[in-house]
């Protein structure tokens, strides 16, 4: 079953086309990159998904519920979560509270619970600390708990992120270059984890520029270049593809 | 109907003197985003300057022929270089230093800033308004039943002929692009070898000079002001700027005029008690349903 | 903290713990008024209660939320008039002043959700102009509608409380006590918000609002509520202080008295409850007790110096100074120390390097 379908998607920003009529589907419980060079319109092909931007034209549609026009938090609660390409933490929280926050579309407690740590609230957060601290687990942070997101080093502040984004327990996964900044070893790792995560039954959705780490953990590749779809299949199609090629030679990433 | 074309060139007149204060709003707040609260105090400063060199002048009542010419020439314009000075001192003082801090730094400094100008000013000149002596001959026109006076033409004047030197300037000269780059993106505009420091403490500059005419030409027109007379016509004015679309030139122009329009109707046929309200009101609705304002165009934020 | 740390080292361990120093605070406090036994101080101590009410209010929306609230005195109005009209001569309602306490802080509520509901979606300095706006038309409201607000001479011969059959009448002691428990509550929720996932939401909102919504945070409506706290601890201070003064009146409420309260969160550390009540505490005695003394000191050594007129002044420099050399305020929490500190370490950083700092934000 289709995840995620767009279908003509176009953003448009003041004369520039970002996204060009972008058409385009998500099998559950795939793992699947988008590459092409800097400036295609991947990260706003993101933007768009998660609703910062409304598409100038064409719709979305998440398991099976038309998304065009919602709001980033609906969406998110939704279950689409993210990561940014430039590190989005909340710097000055510590790992766990990035987490916990993460936490916060599937966390109950409403304004009276809050103001009154009302028995109910205080073994919601007794739990979701447990699910925090386990997350942290999975995602190798099990000893900078309560360290500021901002004081961790790079590598583990993109996995820290990615740690934040499951704790909304989402079905759909959007990465957004997490490979970026990375040595040798820390993609090894990277590659690991995106595999366990989506054998939780997560769908991952990537866009990264190291080729190796794409057609090694791919699926389906899409191909994108000035917003414009220009090729898509499986590792083997895309490599071949001589309008990637050309594409890769004429402006190099 | 007269008094509607009556309040339309009062209107005008106070727009022209809102124009001129949101014009520094909007350099200021397209270069470093920041809603520069002392602004409108560096307006009554601007008052205040001209009323002191007037008295270093001597001057106390009109004058006529060409030493009026010269009289407005050395008051307006010390006036301006005064308050541009005053401008470049706050942001160098104040601002600079926050430039990279949360966005609740340098406004909370700038209320600071705008408290301590107004304090200063009430030491100086004391809590009571001070009269601005009647420097222009101010014969009156009468068409129809509507009554315009001489001081009303020289404030619509003085606020155009200032802002076309001003786009001018911005549009078709080297710092004018400079500070155009700055506004856009400071880092490419660095890496452009433009100085960002240098273009910003010239932003504050021009846009405090404005402000400085402004004052001129505000004692001018009601002949006296007082130390709390910037916290209003601040506010009104950031509506104007906002109104006409932040960051634009010819929208805080636009916007100015809009202002003083609304407050001139307002006051005629609501009443004078409503006229903050109603411009307050205006800046709620326009926030909301427009925030790019009229001339603004709207582009999603960068991400 | 770092200020009373050495005091509290020689406690012993089970006393250094929040919790006990809350509570000695708190005792402490309680005694005050009792061990100064001087009817002038603990009228202070009571006025002042009140404005310890508003700064811990408004610290929910600036401390907490990050948004800059420049008109907060609208809402501490709201409160003060609520009270004035539903317990006096002016319109024969007599109202029971602890039902009042919270119909005032209800109606607060309501009107910081009427002024956050449409502004709450702008960038922050926006709304923090908006605000600004909002505190100019409401004491300007209330100063026009005469007919049903008195006008400039506001409303007078409000009801004191009862309590039990207890008269407060005009002994500052009961008002200060009420305050006290005012403060307790208040600080206890503003606490247990902060710690809860509604704090949580405000403080990720507050570091980045985009990955806030990310995280399925509905931001405008978490913002409200931030809001709505925040207006509604200004219902609780209107009442106490209406009650006490008998007397609400639009000078009351003007810009200078949002700023005052500003001011106490930036000298005390935005964020921090303990910060907080010492900013306000010492901003108070700044004005009832340092400056008149300091006034006539100077008279006294022959200075013909009126400090007492240079309040605003003061203010002023207190929000420059504090946000360029001190920004997490006296008193800080550790985060909003780190936060605010954070743009000079990275032009340091920057410095050092000898690269600029361009990140490529797409
Ligand atoms: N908010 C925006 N406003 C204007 N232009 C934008 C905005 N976001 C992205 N762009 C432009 O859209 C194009 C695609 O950008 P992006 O999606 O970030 O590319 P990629 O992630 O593939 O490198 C670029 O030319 C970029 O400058
Ligand atoms: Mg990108």
């Amino acid at each position: 079953m289709a995840l995620l379908t767009m279908e003509g998607v176009t953003q448009r920003f003041g004369g520039l086309t970002a996204v060009d009529a972008l058409d385009f589907t998500i099998e559950a419980g795939s793992i699947v990159a988008m590459i092409g060079p800097n400036g295609a319109g991947k990260s706003t092909a993101f933007n768009l998904i998660t609703g910062i931007y409304t598409p100038s034209a064409g719709r979305i549609a998440f398991a099976g519920t038309d998304i065009t026009g919602w709001a980033t938090s609906r969406i998110a609660a939704l279950g689409i979560a993210r990561t940014f390409q430039n590190i989005r933490l909340f710097g000055f929280m510590s790992a766990i509270d990035n987490v916990l926050t993460g936490e916060h579309a599937r966390l109950h407690a409403n304004l009276v619970d809050s103001l009154l740590h009302t028995p109910r609230q205080r073994a919601e957060e007794g739990a979701a600390r447990e699910r925090a601290l386990a997350m942290l687990a999975f995602v190798g942070l099990e000893d900078a708990v309560e360290s500021y997101a901002r004081n961790l080093a790079y590598g583990v502040q993109r996995r820290l992120e990615i740690g934040r984004a499951l704790a909304s327990e989402p079905k759909l996964l959007l990465l957004d270059e997490p490979a970026a900044g990375m040595n040798p070893s820390e993609k090894r790792d990277l590659v690991a984890l995106i595999r366990k995560i989506r054998d939780r039954g997560i769908t991952v959705f990537l866009i990264e520029h190291d080729m190796a780490l794409v057609m090694e953990i791919s699926e389906r590749i899409t191909v994108l270049d000035h917003g414009e779809k220009i090729a898509e299949g499986d590792p083997a199609q895309v490599r071949s593809d001589p309008k990637v090629i050309e594409a890769y030679l004429g402006s190099p990433a | 109907m007269d008094v509607f074309f009556q309040q339309l060139i009062n209107g005008l007149s106070l727009g022209g003197i809102y124009a001129l204060i949101a014009l520094g709003y909007t350099m200021v707040y397209g270069i470093i985003e920041l809603i520069n609260f002392a602004h409108g105090d560096v307006y009554t400063l601007g008052t205040f300057f001209s009323l002191a060199i007037l008295t270093l002048l001597g001057v106390d009542s009109v004058v006529h022929g060409p030493a009026l010419i010269g009289v407005l020439a050395v008051t307006i314009l010390g006036a301006m270089i005064l308050c541009g000075l005053t401008g470049v001192i706050i942001e160098r003082l104040a601002y600079r230093r926050l430039r990279n801090a949360p966005k609740l730094a340098p406004l909370i400094t700038a209320i600071g800033m705008s408290f301590i100008l107004e304090n200063l000013m009430l030491y100086w000149r004391g809590p009571s308004p001070v009269p601005f002596p009647q420097v222009i001959p101010n014969p009156q026109f009468a068409l129809g039943a509507v009554t315009i006076q001489a001081k009303q033409i020289i404030v619509v004047l003085l606020a155009v002929v200032l802002m076309v030197v001003l786009q001018t300037f911005v549009y078709n000269t080297r710092l004018g692009k400079a500070m155009r780059a700055t506004a856009q993106d400071k880092d490419a505009a660095q890496l452009m070898g433009i100085d960002i420091n240098t273009t910003i403490a010239l932003t504050f500059l021009i846009g405090s000079a404005l402000a400085g005419a402004a004052g001129f030409v505000s004692g001018m027109y009601y002949g006296s002001t007082w130390f709390f007379n910037g916290f209003g016509a601040g506010l009104k004015a950031f509506t104007a700027a906002v109104l006409g679309g932040i960051g634009n030139l010819a929208g805080a122009m636009l916007g100015g005029f809009l202002i003083g329009l609304i407050e001139a109707m307002t006051t005629q046929f609501i009443s004078d008690q409503w006229s903050n309200v109603v411009v307050f009101s205006v800046l709620v609705l326009v926030l909301i349903f427009r925030p790019s304002g009229l001339l603004g165009e709207s582009l999603p934020n960068k991400v | 903290m770092r200020l009373i740390a050495p005091l509290t080292a020689r406690l012993p361990p089970a006393l250094r713990t929040p919790r006990a120093g809350t509570a000695l605070a708190f005792a402490a406090a309680l005694a005050l008024p009792f061990i100064g036994r001087n009817g002038a101080f603990t009228n202070f101590l009571a006025d002042a209660g009140a404005f310890v009410l508003l700064a811990l209010g408004l610290n929910i929306v600036v401390g907490f939320a990050g948004l800059l609230d420049l008109g907060y005195a609208a809402f501490f109005a709201i409160g003060s008039y609520s009270y004035a009209m539903l317990a006096s001569p002016q319109f024969g309602i007599h109202l029971p002043f602890w039902v009042l306490l919270f119909v005032a802080s209800a109606i607060a509520a309501i009107f910081g959700i009427l002024l956050g509901a449409p502004t709450l979606r702008l960038r922050g300095d926006y709304l923090a102009i908006v605000t600004l706006g909002f505190g100019e038309i409401v004491p300007q409201t209330f100063l026009n509608l005469s007919q049903w607000t008195g006008g400039p001479n506001g409303i007078g011969s409000l009801d004191q409380p009862v309590l039990f059959g207890y008269r407060f009448g005009f002994n500052p002691l009961p008002y200060y006590l009420m305050v006290l428990g005012l403060i307790a509550l208040a600080a206890w929720l503003a606490n247990n918000l902060r710690t809860s996932r509604l704090g949580r939401a405000w403080m990720a909102i507050r570091e980045d609002e985009l990955a806030a919504a990310h995280m399925g945070i509905n931001t405008t409506s978490t913002k409200l509520a931030a809001f709505a706290m925040g207006a509604s601890f200004s219902g609780l201070a209107g009442c106490a202080l209406a009650s006490k003064l008998q007397l609400v009146s639009p000078d009351q409420f003007m810009f200078n008295v949002s700023v005052f309260v500003l001011a106490m969160l930036v000298l005390g550390g935005m964020g921090n409850i303990p910060g907080v009540i010492v900013g306000s505490l010492i901003l108070s005695a700044l004005e009832r007790f340092i400056l008149p003394q300091t006034t006539n000191f100077m008279h006294n050594v022959g200075l013909n110096v009126d400090l007492t007129n240079s309040r605003f002044l003061i203010y002023g420099v207190i929000l420059v100074t504090m946000m360029l050399f001190r920004p997490e305020g006296l008193i800080p929490s550790r985060q909003r120390k780190a936060e605010l500190h954070a743009g000079q370490a990275d032009r340091r950083a920057a410095a050092a390097e000898g690269e600029l700092l361009t990140e490529v934000i797409h």
